[in-house]
């Protein structure tokens, strides 16, 4: 096993787990804008099929990358717009109305697979961009700068996010609506605005999240393509305590675990990989009891709000 | 804009409506399915003619709607004992896949056993293991306020990994390792586990256990003190507790018993349906989304036990229907997954509107002294 693992092994699966990442990031950072505000979006997994579908078939029939990627921002956004509809405007539980987006969006995404592709094709997706100079550095080099442009996009975004949050009016505005909607409409913040703008954001951030799968990362779509992906990314929200440096942390544990069990798989330990598998699930409920900073939790998450009630 | 007022007005006060806000929604559902179907190039009168056709349209399809309604009916009624007490319980598949699991393992290691006992001992068995599987999201929910819709969609994972390396080792079927096949299933199970049967259909015994236990579910819920506690906590825990009520224990207890309900749909199942446990490696391999589904039937039936049974026999008869549905239209069967996705949406998206017209009705039946002391406001319950 110790020659198994050769630096160059060590490499390898470090930059796949980097690499895995990319959907989780997209993920949890939009739906940690729509938890901050108030809304827990249970239908990522929907929207990332559809995204993951959208993207797929337009870079398939047009050729071009780009607007495959501008086609899963639409359908991520439109989703996203109904979710909050429902949970904004309609006051629906979110628990259940998240799992009705996400039957949609599995009917839908295999519905349409089937209609217009039939059999499983594959695309040239985002092609991988070395960054000149520092590519060379021993180990880092390969190891960070030898990625497709989505998966660059997504380590950017997580301090964009981190700045939006805590640094601007926006920022401060979707907290407010989430931990006290009443005051902060007292004080002038639309929340229902607020509300809205946030669960789009997070429908198209899921949208690029399932686009990054089928056009960047795995370069196919098939029926299930996300298998689960989007509810984890739910979880990883909480794991990561509501803060884009936590759910970097939280993605990459459950992508790099997902790594390494590619190539336990690969060099035919013998690790069942079921429990491999099963890992990140029973860390995630493990997190979700002991994570300090579940007083971070935004106080409304899941309450919906009209104005003249307490 | 004033037209819209009076017809939302005149909305708001047909009472009748109410109840049947639910089929609104889920009609609505059925137009954009149709909407669907005509931009899919279908027709969608022949398409739903064929899924009814195909869902009631001999003695073996009818069997067939029973045989795929029986495992909604058991998480519907569990997902309404959870809902009443204030849990949202996501994990109906992990939870029918380990009341399978615990069901087969049963039946395998007792081949002697005679029926009469051995049946009871595999229900028994998924009972117990789909109840385990709810007591972890329940506790945790109950005792240290843990999200349970997050633990239970990770108590799904867990199972679906459990049953993946029990079936490709140690309960895997001999044969397959002899021939060194390695198809991840169990041999099939002694004869004296399967559930009686109405030849020469696969309706079986279950689906009269599920009818059973959702009228005791429903004796459990409005006839009991532990059913009165659980609803207690469910509308309002603080009340619950000022009131004496346990509010942690019966909280948990919702979870536990819809997990254990959903563990009987996963055991009859197996003794009922396959006489086997294989897998495909994901959850609905083995099934075929009831633990999902199951909530739609539940909401549909307005979280009512008894609401439940009719619903359930709705939905078995979409999937079931909808394989009729691909062969004369060829519109994949999908279609019926996304359809149920949108009457989940509906249904809950207009639960405003069911209670918008309840407190109309209450309003125009509070007498007007006591409206002039509350200054003219009516609560919306």
């Amino acid at each position: 096993m110790s020659q198994l693992l050769t630096p160059a092994v060590l490499v390898g699966i470090a930059a796949s787990g980097i690499r895995l990442a990319t959907p989780y990031l997209y993920a949890t950072i939009g739906e940690t804008f729509g938890q901050l505000s108030g809304v827990l979006n249970l239908g990522v997994e929907g929207i990332m099929l559809m995204g993951a579908y959208a993207a797929f078939y337009v870079a398939l029939t047009s050729g071009s990358l780009w607007l495959g990627l501008l086609a899963a921002i639409i359908v991520g956004g439109l989703m996203g717009l109904a979710m909050a509809f429902i949970s904004v405007t309609l006051k629906a539980e979110q628990g259940i109305s998240g799992i009705g987006v996400y039957l949609f969006g599995l009917g839908m995404s295999d519905l349409l697979f089937q209609k217009t592709m039939g059999s499983v094709e594959t695309v040239n997706g985002f092609p991988a961009l070395s960054i000149p100079i520092l590519v060379n550095i021993p180990f880092v080099g390969p190891l960070l700068f030898k990625h497709n442009l989505l998966v660059y996009f997504a380590y950017l975004l997580i301090p964009v996010a981190w700045f939006v949050i805590h640094k601007t009016t926006w920022g401060l505005k979707i907290k407010a609506v989430g931990q006290n909607p009443a005051a902060a409409d007292a004080l002038g913040v639309n929340v229902n605005m607020v509300r809205y703008a946030s669960v789009t954001f997070g429908g198209v951030m899921s949208g690029i999240a399932g686009a990054s799968l089928s056009v960047a990362i795995l370069n196919v779509f098939q029926q299930n393509l996300t298998s689960g992906m989007g509810f984890i990314a739910v979880a990883l929200v909480y794991f990561g305590g509501w803060s884009p440096w936590g759910v970097l942390g939280g993605s990459l544990l459950f992508s790099t675990i997902n790594a390494l069990q590619n190539w336990a798989q690969i060099a035919n330990l013998p690790i069942p990989p079921s429990f491999a598998v099963m890992m990140p699930y029973v860390l995630t409920i493990l997190a979700l009891v002991f994570a300090v900073r579940r007083v971070n939790q935004p106080a409304a998450l899941t309450k919906t709000y009209e104005r003249g009630e307490s | 804009m004033k037209l819209i007022g009076q017809v939302r007005e005149w909305f708001l006060t047909q009472y009748w409506l109410r109840s049947l806000v639910p089929f609104l929604a889920a009609a609505a559902a059925f137009v954009i399915g149709a909407i669907m179907l005509v931009v899919l190039g279908a027709n969608p009168l022949e398409a739903y003619a064929a899924l009814i056709q195909g869902a009631f349209g001999s003695l073996n399809s009818f069997a067939d709607t029973i045989v795929k309604a029986t495992p909604l009916l058991f998480v519907g009624t569990g997902i309404c004992i959870a809902f009443r007490g204030g849990m949202i319980n996501i994990g109906g598949e992990g939870q029918m896949v380990v009341g399978a699991l615990a069901g087969t393992i049963a039946a395998l290691s007792l081949p002697t056993w005679p029926g009469w006992a051995l049946i009871p001992l595999c229900l028994m068995a998924g009972f117990l293991a789909g109840a385990l599987w709810g007591t972890i999201p329940g506790i945790l929910k109950a005792y240290l306020n843990v999200n349970e819709i997050l633990t239970t969609i990770m108590m799904n994972g867990i199972a679906v990994q459990l049953m993946n390396f029990l079936l490709s080792g140690p309960i895997m079927d001999p044969v397959q390792v002899q021939q060194r096949s390695f198809i991840p299933q169990t041999a099939q199970l002694p004869a004296a586990s399967f559930l009686p049967r109405l030849a020469p259909t696969r309706m079986n015994l279950g689906v009269g256990l599920a009818v059973v236990v959702a009228i005791l579910a429903w004796v459990l819920l409005w006839r009991t003190t532990w059913g009165y506690r659980i609803r207690a906590v469910g509308l309002n825990r603080q009340a619950s507790r000022r009131a004496g009520i346990h509010v942690e224990r019966y909280a948990a207890l919702a979870m536990i018993l819809a997990g254990a309900l959903a563990g009987l749909a996963g055991v009859t199942q197996v003794i009922g349906v396959n006489h086997r446990l294989f897998t495909d490696g994901s959850a609905t391999g083995f099934t075929g989304g009831a633990g999902f589904n199951g909530i739609v039937a539940a909401l549909f039936g307005q979280l009512h036990p008894l609401g439940s049974i009719p619903a359930s026999v709705l939905f078995g008869a979409l999937i079931v229907g909808a394989n009729k549905m691909q062969r004369v239209v060829q519109v994949p069967t999908a279609l019926i997954t996304a359809l149920n996705g949108l009457v989940v949406v509906f249904v809950v998206g207009s639960e405003i509107w069911r209670r918008r017209i309840a407190a109309r009705e209450e309003l125009a039946h509070t007498p007007m002294e006591s409206l002039a002391a509350t200054g003219g406001e009516a609560a919306e319950p």
